[in-house]
């Protein structure tokens, strides 16, 4: 069965705003749906940047003397649900997956525009509330994680608006991941193979695969818990005969994919940016591919490693151990892969390679701190210390947050047809990078000496290490200005980008910058090498 | 402009270029159904490791009566099969026959939902009673649910089949064969439900 595309859409989509204004229309292209993913995403991450500088704050003498001890807690909750549930998730999901899986796979917008819209402004309302709820009796303060009891015995309005939130920004994310597996998987130009994709669209497939298998899980566990909360039940309430550990199973169910969620398309953008400014075809892709795909395939039964201390039995602790060393395997398949696209290539030391290779350097250490993270005997030493916060930061934030800075160093060009400034750009590196490790390095060796994560006050031993780190978060702070004046400065007078300023080869770099509204003014090109670097690029045309 | 299947019959129209494509909303709402099934997955997960390791307090009554939902069991069953007959008459353009079969279907998903209620009613247990009838409750309220909307929705397209000015034809099945998909998913999670909740 075929169905026609209502002729009248061209003309309906005349009438839609110009300008800045269709931003903050229901725009059904693709684009602008990205762009809105990516500027709202941005804000958050501004609203979640101030609260750890709070954190920080707070952190840098041992006493509990600038903020109370409950506006603490609430703050680390706001601080990690709104990092990632309305920064890391529909970022590098959302934003960079809609303005560039049309692309690649040769259509004109996503399968379903319309449910792309209402993933998106899904967001702004729940995250709005998210952060309105700490004026309303207190924010949540049970952490990201929600665990009860302790979810259940705090100030409830929180803990209710915060989970009908997440309930939405699930339901934002399970909508989008349909929308890439149908969009990736149906909407493929004629002629494109799935092995001629480029690397995002394997990485986006997967990353929606685990949205779409893991997420509705994470809706049912919260459900579960909200009945607890409003109407006295006891699924997760030990005194009422219920179970803390079956939330711990579901809630993990979906927050280990979760971390896949926010990782893997990272991979897949740092695939596409390293062969560009290399030079070179990327290394391996049949190993990429399947390492993403084992990875998909694993992430979704490690959850329990993170339970090693409730009461796991040992038959378990065994199981969860091996499935999350075996994880390492396709990871460092990716991480070899990337060196090797690297090697011998003619490397532009540019701000998106910088990143990139932040990224690569970071991530690798956190990945060295995870694989020792799932043995038994070491998890239980470290157990909710300061060492599982750095871990997870050189993940997320070393890991996934450098390669979107670097995606936005390498697309701006393409978005707005300007050019960055570099100087800006590699001065906002240095200042991340260097604030980034000092904040975050001293934390697993205030982890290993047993500082406990999520407490507002410590022992004075560790004052002097907290405030290195405490320094390291201002340095963080600091990097977001130059790269707000580079993005303000050029956006209004940048220099001239072109079509293709890094000569690349992948579909998007093959049509105008900015691009038309249905993305080529004539046939979508077949792009069946995209990293066919050191061949003659006619050939590719 | 043919970059969304070329292999698709391309139609002029209006002088206007008018691309067609294959039809992936069935693809969506498969993809979708498979994320509403792991919800259910996540609260059976629940329900069965409770059933393992919390025993229930001395004196609780978990014992459920059979009759009504095994009723409930054969007029789920009994309603994909109408279902499938409304499909087969719209494909043949009989619109009132599949109207009248779509009424039937909605009016068993009502007797469906009456029963539930009226079990609801007379079950020795409340929500808060302890882990089993929460759990109960949650699950079969869950359901519930999904059957109060699959027979808003079958009302809402046997209105659409009418024969005169209605969306429904044989030109236009999606709307049908979309509904009932979800119908025989709500019917599979019943039966997945039964085993699990009344004769396990």
């Amino acid at each position: 069965m075929t169905i026609s595309i209502d002729p009248q859409k061209t003309n309906n989509e005349s009438l839609q705003p110009k300008g800045w204004l269709r931003y903050f229309s229901f725009s059904l292209d693709h684009k602008v749906i990205g762009i809105q993913y990516l500027v709202c995403g941005f804000l958050f991450y501004l609203i979640g940047g101030t609260l750890a500088s709070a954190i920080r704050i707070e952190l840098a003498s041992p006493m509990s003397d600038f903020m109370p001890r409950d506006v603490y807690n609430q703050v680390l909750t706001l601080h990690g649900t709104i990092m990632i549930f309305l920064w890391i998730v529909p970022v590098v999901n959302g934003a960079f997956g809609n303005y560039l899986i049309p692309f690649y796979v040769g259509a004109r917008d996503m399968a379903f525009p319309r449910l792309n819209a209402v993933a998106f402004w899904l967001i702004p309302p729940s995250g709005l509330m998210l952060v309105a709820s700490y004026f309303v009796e207190g924010a949540a303060q049970a952490g990201w994680t929600a665990y009860p009891p302790l979810s259940i015995t705090t100030p409830q309005s929180g803990q209710i608006i915060w989970i009908l939130s997440v309930l939405l920004l699930g339901g934002s994310s399970i909508f989008g991941g349909i929308n890439f597996i149908a969009t990736i998987i149906k909407l493929r130009r004629p002629g494109l193979k799935l092995m001629q994709l480029p690397m995002y669209c394997w990485a986006m497939l997967g990353t929606s695969l685990l949205v779409v298998l893991s997420t509705p899980v994470l809706a049912g566990t919260l459900i579960l818990l909200s009945f607890d909360i409003i109407a006295n039940t006891g699924f997760f309430n030990p005194v009422l005969g219920g179970n803390v550990v079956v939330y711990q199973h579901l809630f993990w169910f979906y927050s280990h994919p979760a971390v896949y969620i926010m990782v893997l398309p990272a991979f897949g953008l740092v695939s596409e940016i390293l062969p560009v400014h290399a030079r070179k075809p990327l290394f391996g892709y049949t190993t990429m591919v399947f390492s993403i795909m084992g990875i998909v395939v694993l992430g979704l039964v490690v959850w329990a490693h993170h339970m090693f201390t409730s009461g796991t039995p040992p038959w378990m602790r065994l199981f969860f151990t091996i499935a999350t060393a075996f994880i390492a395997v396709p990871t460092g398949i990716k991480f070899f892969n990337w060196v090797a696209t690297l090697w011998g290539g003619k490397i532009s030391i540019n701000s998106a390679m910088l990143f990139s290779c932040g990224f690569i350097i970071n991530f690798v250490f956190g990945g060295i701190t995870g694989v020792a993270l799932a043995q038994v005997p070491f998890d239980i030493h470290v157990h909710d210390t300061y060492f599982v916060v750095a871990h997870f930061h050189y993940i997320v934030y070393g890991g996934t947050v450098f390669i979107i800075f670097s995606s936005i160093y390498h697309w701006f060009p393409k978005v707005t047809g300007k050019m960055l400034n570099e100087k800006l750009g590699i001065l906002h590196f240095i200042i991340t990078f260097i604030g980034f490790n000092l904040c975050f390095a001293p934390q697993h060796w205030l982890g290993l000496n047993g500082m406990p994560r999520r407490v507002a006050e410590y022992d004075p031993q560790f004052q002097f290490v907290n405030q290195i780190s405490s320094l390291g978060a201002l340095l963080m702070a600091i990097s977001t200005i130059p790269f707000l004046i580079n993005v303000f400065l050029s956006v209004r007078n940048g220099k001239n980008a072109g079509d293709n300023p890094w000569n690349a080869l992948t579909p998007e770099w093959l049509t105008s910058s900015p691009p038309p509204v249905e993305n080529w003014e004539g046939e979508a090109p077949l792009v069946q090498e995209p990293y066919g670097y050191g061949k003659e690029i006619s050939e590719q045309k | 402009m043919t970059t969304l299947d070329s292999s698709k019959e391309i139609q002029k129209n209006n002088s206007e270029v008018n691309e067609t494509h294959e039809d992936f909303r069935m693809f969506g709402l498969i993809t979708f159904l498979i994320a509403d099934g792991m919800t259910f997955a996540g609260f059976f997960a629940a329900y069965l490791t409770y059933k393992a390791v919390n025993p229930l307090p001395d004196g609780a009554i978990y014992e459920l009566e059979l009759p009504i939902p095994t009723l409930n069991t054969i007029l789920l069953l009994v309603s994909s099969a109408t279902f499938h007959k409304a499909g087969k008459a719209l494909l043949k353009d009989k619109n009132s026959e599949t109207q009248k079969w779509l009424f039937f279907t909605a009016f068993l998903g009502i007797i469906f939902l009456i029963c539930q209620l009226f079990e609801y009613f007379h079950l020795p247990f409340g929500l808060t009673d302890n882990l089993f009838a929460s759990t109960f409750y949650a699950l079969t309220g869950f359901h519930g649910l999904h059957v109060t909307l699959g027979t808003l929705m079958i009302l809402i397209i046997a209105w659409q089949s009418r024969i005169n000015g209605g969306r429904l034809t044989s030109q236009n099945m999606f709307p049908l064969e979309a509904v009932e998909l979800y119908w025989h998913f709500v019917d599979g999670i019943w039966v997945i439900l039964f085993i699990i909740l009344y004769l396990l």
